[in-house]
């Protein structure tokens, strides 16, 4: 056990440091579940890329840095540190890319890895569908195929951000008599194509961060199928691991949130002590959002030594969701009768985004396997509890 | 950056988990509980005994003292044996805290070697007095005190000392109150030096409470998952049941977080970061919470046998409450952490948890 960073970690901390310093946006991006935020949010990424720090996890040979997980923790804590943006290209880059790098053949991944890098293409995730929810094996929009050809019908929904996506992937029936998770296969699909509706869905900040995806007789070309016809569920089940696993919530944006919910505690101290369990909360703040830090330290050190990642990686999402919501929830207390205030009121001085990620914490739980599920998956797969 | 054990020390860990598993099986802390167990301490002599031969004495004496000079890192996968067994106190009191504050000694201190190598030989147990614990634990037992007064670290034998017994509701730990009288003889360090070894005693004492208490939480955990494996109920095993998996799946992900939270205070404390005291105090709050839960889920889990002597969960679940307010209770830890981290110079945020 040595926690000490090397002098080539430090030196490396302090090149994403001085890049970050010198082109993180000054002033705030929109959100990007508007259509102008997305924008914005895209031009962001391709400078990121440019900058060679869009995916510092990929190999040399495809633009990215080769980096081991312990060099990501230091970027991604540069990063939002920095204030940087989110990372609207999330989809691609950290989940797709990885599922592609893995099944895609060598033609799929020059056609898509590059433009995928560069923000040509902007990817979607298409999984859920209204039958479909935590049960995914219950997916029934059909891809038949017709020649070179799969014909897609039905409906995918709950898609972020598809409204201004140019791809999506997702999971579709391929076999029309099977069941369950079999006869399904993973399809890339363009969402510009003839027989595509998009409708968008107003989330709980009133913005259309998510869609429907309706499919009408949709051709796709057989080309668009990674891995083989049929095996799409242990394809699909790879990109769930990505995400479930390590890269999805990176441990520095909790911990920059908990710096924040400190800062905010300190200066309305006087009136939020008057509330005694307030100061408790704050420091279970701090305590949590540090475990989640060691915590993924310590998965990292021993993956770069060659580990493998267990089912104890199903603790994660439940752990960063609940902490999340916790410190949100813990912000909206100390606002007190400000905390309901929209921040660009008159007199909403000093409320800050608290409101608006406390809103999205509460789906922490939900999407990337509810924290149900994953519980169910603990139980079974880490403690050996009986199905 | 290296957040893993060497292979030495969990070949280490591995062992004492199976040399205990053999050794102190539950029918034997049963006996050592029931006060009519007449061959109790022979029973205790001879596991004392085996367990010197495992050289747990010997794990952090100093080299020069006959020890194998091993640090708070080794001691944190030995705690949480020492948990999951529920070993009483004499031995992490004696092997680990008592070593602490004599290895801080000057070397011309004559207590100092001739303690350290009696520890480190197996033989003897030391009682450790800490202002932090009202009372203090195993000292009828204990062939010698280190006693705090005004600062000061005391050595007493045990022949000078009065001491009177109570029972806690954990069967296995004696909580004594002890008279004597300190005196320039029996001084081994003065306020100045005394201060800053009773600091580092209450963070090792904290930390091995914590190390504990994360073990008894995987052996209940443990002891529900293999009874709701049996027991079944509407024609299944209740541990088919989702509610019953949530229970013990909350436990698990507590578990989880506090691990690597109790690895990094070990760490903390054997280079002597400054930021160690804190550290301590949130492994101690977080494993302490995780045991608590354990508890609460595990007896949930058994029905109305949770509720029972017969279960042995019960041994572990008494043993996890005390503990919980030994070494500084939660208030005690919270405040360390507040005063350290609520505060506008506070090093916070991304990129700040190792520095
Ligand atoms: C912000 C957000 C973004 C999303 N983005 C996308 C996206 O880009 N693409 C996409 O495909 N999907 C997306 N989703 C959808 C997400 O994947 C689903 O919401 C999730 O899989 C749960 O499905 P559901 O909403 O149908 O809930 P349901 O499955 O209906 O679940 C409702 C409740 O029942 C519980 N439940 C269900 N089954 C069980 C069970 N077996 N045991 C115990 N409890 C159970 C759930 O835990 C939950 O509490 C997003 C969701 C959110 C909130």
């Amino acid at each position: 056990m040595d926690l000490k960073y090397t002098p080539e970690q430090i030196a490396f901390r302090q090149e994403v440091r001085t890049w970050m310093q010198a082109n993180v946006p000054k002033v705030p991006l929109q959100d990007f579940d508007t259509e102008e935020g997305f924008m914005q949010h895209r031009a962001w990424e391709k400078k990121l890329n440019e900058g060679g720090w869009g995916m510092v996890t990929w190999p040399r040979e495809l633009g990215g840095r080769s980096c081991n997980l312990i060099e990501w923790l230091i970027f991604e804590e540069e990063y939002w540190r920095a204030g940087a943006p989110l990372r609207v290209n999330q989809n691609g880059i950290f989940l797709l890319g990885p599922t592609l790098m893995e099944y895609g053949t060598d033609e799929q991944k020059k056609r898509f890895l590059p433009r995928m890098a560069s923000c040509e293409d902007m990817w979607a995730q298409a999984w859920s569908e209204p039958g479909a929810g935590s049960d995914m094996a219950a997916i029934r929009t059909k891809a038949v195929r017709d020649g070179d050809h799969y014909v897609i019908n039905g409906q995918k929904t709950w898609s972020t951000r598809a409204r201004w996506a140019d791809w999506g992937f997702g999971l579709f029936r391929t076999d029309p008599e099977s069941e369950r998770h079999h006869g399904l296969s993973y399809i890339l699909v363009p969402l510009d194509l003839p027989g595509i509706t998009i409708r968008p869905i107003r989330q709980l900040n009133g913005l259309a961060g998510f869609a429907e995806i309706f499919f009408d007789d949709v051709k796709v070309p057989v080309e668009n199928l990674l891995g083989k016809e049929g095996g799409g569920w242990g394809v699909a089940m790879a990109t769930a691991g990505f995400e479930r696993g390590l890269m999805l919530r990176s441990p520095a944006r909790y911990q920059e949130t908990a710096r924040r919910l400190v800062s905010l505690y300190l200066a309305n101290r006087e009136e939020a002590d008057r509330d005694a369990s307030i100061r408790d909360a704050v420091i279970k703040a701090w305590m949590d959002a540090e475990a989640y830090t060691l915590s993924t330290y310590r998965t990292a050190s021993k993956l770069v030594q060659g580990g493998k990642i267990g089912p104890e990686s199903s603790t994660n999402k439940i752990f960063w969701s609940e902490l999340d919501i916790h410190m949100h929830e813990t912000a909206m207390r100390i606002l007190g009768p400000r905390a309901e205030l929209l921040p660009e009121g008159p007199d909403a001085d000093g409320v800050g985004n608290w409101l608006d990620g406390f809103l999205f914490s509460l789906a922490g739980p939900i999407y990337a396997g509810s924290n149900e599920i994953q519980r169910n998956i603990i139980a079974e797969r880490m403690l050996g509890m009986p199905r | 950056m290296d957040f893993t054990f060497s292979e030495d020390q969990i070949a280490f860990r591995d062992t004492m988990h199976s040399f205990f598993a053999k050794e102190l099986p539950v029918e034997t802390i049963r006996k050592l509980w029931e006060n009519e167990a007449a061959d109790a301490s022979s029973i205790r002599a001879d596991l004392a005994g085996k367990i010197a031969e495992q050289g747990l004495f010997a794990l952090s004496v100093p080299e020069d003292f006959g020890g194998l000079g091993l640090s708070d890192v080794d001691w944190v996968l030995m705690t949480q044996e020492l948990g999951y067994y529920g070993v009483t106190d004499d031995v992490v009191d004696t092997a680990y805290i008592a070593v602490g504050i004599l290895a801080g000694l000057p070397d011309d201190q004559p207590v100092k070697a001739e303690w350290l190598g009696r520890i480190a030989e197996g033989g003897v147990r030391v009682a450790v007095g800490h202002p932090a614990n009202r009372l203090i634990a195993h000292a009828d037992r204990a062939d010698l005190l280190l006693l705090w007064h005004n600062d000061e670290v005391h050595a007493v034998p045990a022949a000078s000392v009065q001491v009177s017994v109570n029972s806690s509701v954990d069967l296995g730990r004696r909580l004594c109150r002890v008279n004597w009288t300190p005196s320039p003889a029996t001084r081994i360090a003065d306020a100045a030096l005394g201060k800053s070894l009773w600091a580092d005693a209450l963070n090792r004492g904290a930390l091995a409470a914590a190390g504990q208490m994360l073990g008894l939480a995987q052996r209940m955990v443990d002891i529900s998952i293999a009874y709701t494996a049996e027991r079944k109920q509407f024609g299944k095993p209740i541990g088919s049941f989702q509610a019953v998996k949530h229970h013990l799946a909350n436990v698990a992900v507590k578990s989880e977080f506090s691990r690597p939270v109790l690895e990094r205070a070990a760490y903390a404390l054997a280079e002597g970061q400054s930021q160690a005291g804190e550290f301590v105090s949130h492994a101690k709050l977080a494993c302490g919470e995780a045991a608590w839960l354990a508890s609460r889920s595990g007896i949930q889990v058994h029905g109305a046998m949770g509720y029972t002597w017969e279960v042995d969960l019960q041994i572990f679940m008494k043993r996890a409450w005390a503990l919980d307010a030994a070494w500084g209770d939660r208030a005690v830890h919270k405040n360390r952490i507040a005063d350290g981290y609520l505060r506008a110079d506070a090093l916070l945020g991304a990129g700040n948890t190792f520095n």
